[in-house]
């Protein structure tokens, strides 16, 4: 294993400085740490990076990843600890952060280009694939300021492929420009994995992260908390996610019910609540294994202290990577639910479900009639797909290969 | 499964050593690196520069024909307000000439320190996002203030010649020496106070000032004499040539000196300071001093530029 970053203890912390200007600075003279906020972007982060991999930043908001994506392109340096890398880096933090909206597109390739460490030469022989790449050849000659939205971030994410990194440092700007043009840059990131290249990147979208890295790191308040396959790091952060959401819920319902006390109703935390989400054969007895083709049944129980009307269920699969395998809803099905009081079960029976070998869970969501959500669980009910070890992807079908002359 | 590009790239890079990510820090070896990194970006540096003119002029008509209109317009009042008016030209033959040179090679400095200053903050958006060595952008303007400069010389010296006062012979040999000075200059104090501005914001209004008045220091509309012969008539000789010691000292007004020596072929007629050439050495030399200086500073400083802005 060659790595082309190592990260040793790595600490940052950042001091807002309040006051800028000369007269702040005197009058708040000899009362610097008033006038001071300070708090640790990063904390004794350590981290190897091999050359090849894929490695994915997730976390929640405010939680280090840009800084530490930023601490490895050099453009931050570190308090203590040491950021090392080899080989060429070329960083795309921002899309365009280089362009100069007076200046037509072409201008701008070549300009952009120099920033990530393209020469001219180099950039010269890439300009007909950028352009080509971009997809906006009769716009090219145009100032970018008139360019829209899209087309200025298809010409900078562009520019930022086919410059030939080893490490690629890539920061929340893969969800750019339309649906093919996302794909395009999906393909090429899988190119460039391809051809050997590392990448890191900053993500919000999991889904994202579980389909190209091989490898999630999990950061929270400057600190990593899981560092694994994407499976298992995910899985941290999704729980992580839903204790927040639940705190969140919990905050929001109790206030809610806060008021209606206050308006006179003596109720006290009496939403309705999942209480389980359940995997049932056609037999109507729980299973934990079913074959690839397969008739089960996803029966929820909600409880409701009080009636309540007009609720919306959702029910689902999700893989092993958390990613929804299947899903449906009450409101789709287009079976509004009756007023619920008390302990009810719900179930959605799914004929003929086929998916594909594998580790999968249930997952549920209660909605109230205004679109808040009360209640959500999540890895619910593991149960295990059986399969012939011949398939891939989602779904399974009877599959049969035939060769002729055509 | 690894594929074999993977192998091939992982063994291309095992061979590379492990370097920290970012700026180089401490002084050891900063200067060399430092001028490494920059000869390792020099066509981006080129590219900023042409980036900084063609975006300047761009959807204007004329183009850059406008970077003469300022000193033109200044050499247009100066001459008749300063010159016919306060009858500052009845001393100084060709006074044209004369006021043009003078504000060509102060035009060179002061655009370079003025734009030099608020170059970090006017890149800030490329400071935080993409790691390049930070130095290229006070340089890009040094280099933009160039261009301008170019420009100008052109029409200085077709000047020269349509009045039949062409610079010819020795006299040329301070046009280098006093333009080197000048950028020297320029470009130490632009890698300084870029980098100060980033941390005291001031820093860009006093530099505003400090041009103004530098302006009326150096002897660009009028004779450098006129220092000498102003001075309260009271003083004692000691004092007088105390205080021109200290007028003379200052780099900018020798290059300028270096610059009308070179260009106004009139000035010959006028008193010549002694040792010109000498002088503009030694400030020179200074001047590469201060230049490391600068250049350090701003490497200590430039660590913490993407936090900062």
């Amino acid at each position: 294993m060659t790595n082309v970053v190592e990260i040793r203890d790595l600490s940052k912390h950042f001091s807002i400085s309040k006051d800028k200007s000369l007269k702040e600075r005197i009058v708040n003279f000899g009362r610097g740490k008033a006038f001071r906020e300070e708090f640790w972007a990063l904390r004794d982060v350590s981290l190897d990076i091999a050359s090849g991999t894929t490695v994915g930043l997730v976390g929640p908001n405010g939680s280090g990843k840009s800084t530490l994506l930023k601490m490895i392109g050099g453009i931050l340096q570190p308090d203590t600890g040491t950021v090392d890398i080899r080989g060429r880096l070329a960083a795309l933090l921002e899309l365009g952060a280089g362009f100069h909206p007076d200046l037509t597109g072409r201008e701008n390739v070549f300009l952009n280009a120099a920033i990530l460490g393209l020469s001219r030469a180099e950039t010269e022989k890439h300009f007909d694939a950028i352009v080509d790449f971009s997809g906006i050849e009769r716009f090219i000659d145009t100032q970018v300021k008139f360019y829209s939205s899209g087309m200025y971030v298809r010409l900078a994410f562009a520019v930022a492929v086919h410059v030939d990194p080893d490490i690629l440092l890539v920061d929340e700007v893969l969800a750019v420009g339309d649906l093919p043009f996302q794909q395009k840059c999906m393909d090429r990131i899988r190119q460039l994995q391809h051809d050997g290249r590392t990448i890191v990147f900053v993500s919000h979208s999991l889904d994202q992260v579980a389909e190209l890295c091989d490898r999630a790191v999990v950061l929270e308040a400057g600190t990593v908390i899981a560092d694994d396959v994407p499976a298992d790091s995910l899985k941290v952060l999704r729980e992580e996610f839903d204790q927040r959401r639940a705190a969140d819920l919990e905050k929001q319902l109790a206030a809610a019910a806060a008021a209606r006390a206050r308006l006179g109703g003596a109720e006290g935390a009496d939403w309705p609540r999942i209480e389980s989400v359940e995997l049932l054969g056609p037999d109507g007895a729980p299973v934990r294994q079913v074959g690839p083709q397969a008739d089960v049944t996803i029966a929820v129980t909600i409880d409701a202290p009080r009636p309540t009307d007009r609720l919306s269920l959702t029910g689902g699969i999700a893989n092993a990577l958390g990613v929804t395998a299947y899903a449906t809803n009450t409101e789709i099905q287009q079976a509004s639910l009756p007023t619920i009081s008390g302990r009810t079960r719900i179930d959605f029976t799914l004929a003929d479900l086929r998916l594909v070998e594998g580790n999968y869970s249930l997952f549920a969501a209660l909605d109230a009639h205004d679109g808040a959500q009360l209640d959500q669980r999540r890895d619910q009910t593991p149960f295990v797909v059986t399969g012939d070890h011949k398939q891939g992807g989602f779904t399974w079908a009877r599959a049969q290969v035939s060769v002729a002359q055509a | 499964m690894p594929n074999p590009h993977t192998a091939q790239r992982a063994a291309l890079l095992a061979a590379e050593p492990m370097r920290p990510a970012g700026p180089r820090k401490g002084v050891r070896g900063g200067v060399v690196s430092a001028l490494r990194d920059l000869a390792a970006h020099r066509e981006l540096l080129g590219m900023l520069v042409r980036r900084e003119i063609k975006a300047r002029y761009k959807d204007s008509a004329l183009g850059m024909v406008w970077s003469l209109g300022r000193p033109l317009a200044m050499l247009g009042i100066y001459y008749v307000v300063l010159g016919q008016f306060l009858g500052a030209a009845r001393g100084i033959d060709d006074f044209a000439i004369f006021v043009y040179t003078g504000l060509t090679a102060w035009g060179l400095f002061s655009d370079a320190v003025s734009a030099g200053t608020g170059s970090i903050i006017a890149n800030g958006g490329l400071v935080k996002k993409v790691y390049v060595p930070r130095e290229m952008f006070p340089l890009a303007s040094v280099g933009s203030a160039l261009f301008n400069f170019g420009i100008q010389m052109v029409v200085l010296i077709v000047a020269t010649a349509a009045l039949g006062h062409f610079p010819t012979g020795a006299r040329w040999l301070y046009f280098p020496l006093a333009l080197v000075v000048i950028l020297v200059y320029a470009t130490a104090l632009a890698l300084f106070l870029s980098a100060a501005n980033v941390y005291l914001r001031d820093i860009s209004y006093l530099i505003e000032i400090a041009i103004m008045l530098f302006f009326w220091v150096s002897p660009i509309v009028y004779h450098w004499t006129f220092m000498a012969t102003n001075l309260p008539a009271g003083w004692s000789a000691g004092m007088r040539s105390a205080v021109m010691d200290i007028y003379l000292a200052n780099p900018i007004t020798l290059a300028i000196l270096g610059f009308q020596r070179a260009f106004w072929v009139a000035g010959d007629t006028h008193e010549q300071i002694a040792d010109l050439a000498g002088r503009l050495g030694i400030v020179f030399a200074v001047g590469v001093a201060l230049l490391w200086l600068a250049q350090r500073y701003f490497t200590r400083k430039q660590a913490d530029f993407a936090q900062e802005l």
